[in-house]
């Protein structure tokens, strides 16, 4: 395929997994928008405003970008996980096996379907938090760079784990058992400074902290981690990931026999 | 001129260790009309699985149109089309935007491919259920969205697995038809089946697969011929040439005492024995024998039963 060929399958595989979220909208965008809705009043208005200050900022302030990214998390690791597994349980994979398609533009589109997922729905919710506090921008290129490198992580990460599934309880079991715990424990909700020095330090290990952290930074201008290192670690996680899954892909692992 | 379809040695052994395909040697001419004919578990779906990519050969050569698939497997993608032997397609979409989709996988533009669409939906004749999603197709329909599927980007070399699988007799008589028409524009066709009157209806020449080796490969008509031939054994008094023949006829020499003499339609076994008489032979005793070939079928047949 020439380069345009391989521009209008990218096209066409991204156009596709679009139109899926958006047919099935209450399952795909609502359940962000309500949740963080929950969230923002729960723990911004009610508890939030007996907690004080977090970093110089109302508590809403502070757990608001946190709040967002967890969102652009979820949704992009959720999309490409249901969509692609969705392909391999009912063989339509096959469709995109059989043509002649490079293995990196069908990464290339199921990522772009989850990140625009993520970002639609970050969307959403910024805008349902606006009716409850205002948001400073702090550096709007940070914003948008983390935006992006975290929607293409998760988006991968979700790749990643609809090769390996067999059923569609293995789509949920990440998402349950590693994603929101090291999201919770990611500093959506707190200021790592309010940690032991221990748990501080083994908080680093959290790939989330770093997507959290310069998220909150690009918005509020602080940061419990150093800014540069954590786009390094974010940067070196996709690369990572987008390598295995194209080794994935290239290989036919469980999508040939 | 270079082959549609050329396959050497081609060989596949399963994870589990099971033997699929044994070596298998196969050509098929640009142009032609196919069969590839055996029983449940021969091979059939494996060979067109290596063919499309879906499965990975452990041995062997294969090119569509000249172009070895280990050399530049995209571009012999781009000579096939493949109509897989169960269903395929994602249920929840619409029947018209698995066809533009399947378009925009091999690079074809929107607009093209939204034209092209248009017309395989009418092909084909689905152009009523366009929007209507695939799951709620009929059997017969859902088949035939994915011949349209596989003809979408024009292919040279068009592989049906099963194709008139769960299709009722008069919708299987305008596939046909069909399959006739984009045969006589050009288009070769690769089609398996357990039937040999499906093979015969459609197609020119054929090979017939079992345990993961071809039995036989060559045109319809001398299969059928050979098919057709009675076989008698002779028992002779005295001494046979085994020179011996009869101008016109299969025939011959077992033994001193036996010569086998295959008839063909329209043959009169009594020439045979005038001819027999006049070199001084005399026939004590005739047999009917099996044909071997119609032996093979019908033991074909049974295991698929
Ligand atoms: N993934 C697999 N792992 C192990 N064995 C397999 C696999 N797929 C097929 N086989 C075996 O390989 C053999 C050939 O199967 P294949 O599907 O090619 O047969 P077929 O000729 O298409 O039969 P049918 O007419 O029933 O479709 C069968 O014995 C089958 O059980
Ligand atoms: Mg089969």
């Amino acid at each position: 395929m020439n380069r345009y060929e391989q521009y209008v399958a990218f096209m066409t595989i991204m156009r596709k997994e679009i139109r899926r979220y958006l047919r099935i909208w209450s399952q795909t965008l609502l359940p962000s928008a309500i949740t963080m809705s929950l969230y923002y009043v729960i723990f911004g208005n009610l508890i939030g405003s007996r907690i004080g200050t977090m970093g110089g900022f109302s508590y809403m302030e502070f757990v608001v970008p946190g709040l967002i990214m967890m969102a652009i998390v979820t949704n992009s690791y959720a999309n490409v996980v249901a969509s692609f597994f969705g392909a391999k349980f009912n063989n339509s994979v096959e469709e995109l096996l059989v043509s002649p398609i490079p293995p990196y533009i069908i990464l290339c589109g199921y990522v772009a379907g989850g990140v625009s997922r993520g970002i639609l729905v970050a969307v959403i919710v910024t805008a349902v938090s606006l009716f409850f506090t205002r948001l400073p921008i702090y550096s709007p290129l940070l914003v948008i760079l983390v935006v992006a490198l975290t929607s293409i992580l998760f988006s991968l990460l979700g790749f990643i784990n609809a090769v390996f599934a067999n059923t569609f309880d293995d789509i949920n079991i990440v998402p349950t058992f590693v994603l929101t715990p090291l999201t919770y424990l990611g500093g959506v909700f707190y200021s790592l400074d309010l940690l032991p020095d221990f748990w501080a330090a083994v908080s680093q290990a959290n790939p989330l902290v770093y997507v959290v952290s310069a998220f909150r930074f690009g918005m509020l201008g602080v940061s419990d981690v150093n800014i540069a290192f954590a786009i390094g670690m974010i940067l070196l996680c996709v690369l990572a990931a987008f390598s295995y899954s194209l080794h994935l892909l290239r290989t036919g692992k469980r999508l040939r026999t | 001129m270079t082959a549609a379809l050329q396959i050497e040695g081609l060989k596949k052994t399963y994870d589990n260790g099971f033997v699929a395909l044994q070596g298998i040697d196969l050509t098929v001419e640009p142009g032609d009309f196919f069969a590839l004919l055996g029983p449940n578990g021969a091979g059939k779906s494996t060979t067109i699985g290596i063919i499309s990519s879906l499965v990975s050969k452990s041995a062997g050569k294969v090119s569509v149109h000249g172009v070895d698939i280990d050399q530049n497997f995209p571009l012999a993608k781009t000579h096939l089309g493949l109509v897989p032997q169960e269903f395929n397609f994602n249920v929840f979409e619409k029947v018209e935007d698995i066809l533009t989709n399947q378009a925009g996988y091999y690079g074809i533009p929107r607009n093209d491919a939204l034209r092209r669409t248009e017309h395989f939906l009418e092909r084909l004749g689905l152009t009523e259920k366009r929007d209507t999603r695939a799951r709620m197709l009929s059997g017969g329909m859902k088949r035939r969205l994915m011949i349209a599927r596989a003809l979408i980007h024009s292919p040279k070399l068009l592989i049906l697995d099963e194709p008139t699988a769960g299709v009722d007799i008069e919708m299987r008589r305008s596939m046909y038809d069909f399959l006739r028409e984009i045969n006589a524009a050009g288009t070769t066709i690769i089609l398996t089946t357990h039937y040999l009157e499906e093979a015969e209806a459609l197609c020119r020449n054929m090979a017939i697969i079992n345990h993961g080796k071809i039995v036989t490969n060559r045109s319809i008509k001398d299969l059928l011929r050979d098919l057709h031939k009675e076989v008698f054994l002779l028992d002779c008094a005295g001494q046979l040439d085994s020179g011996l023949n009869v101008p016109g006829f299969d025939l011959e020499v077992l033994d001193d005492h036996t010569v086998q003499v295959a008839i063909e339609k329209g043959q009169d076994l009594a020439e045979v024995f005038a001819a027999l008489h006049q070199k001084n032979i005399a026939v004590v005793s005739m047999r009917n024998e099996a044909n071997r070939l119609e032996q093979m079928f019908v033991n074909l047949l049974e295991q698929t039963a």
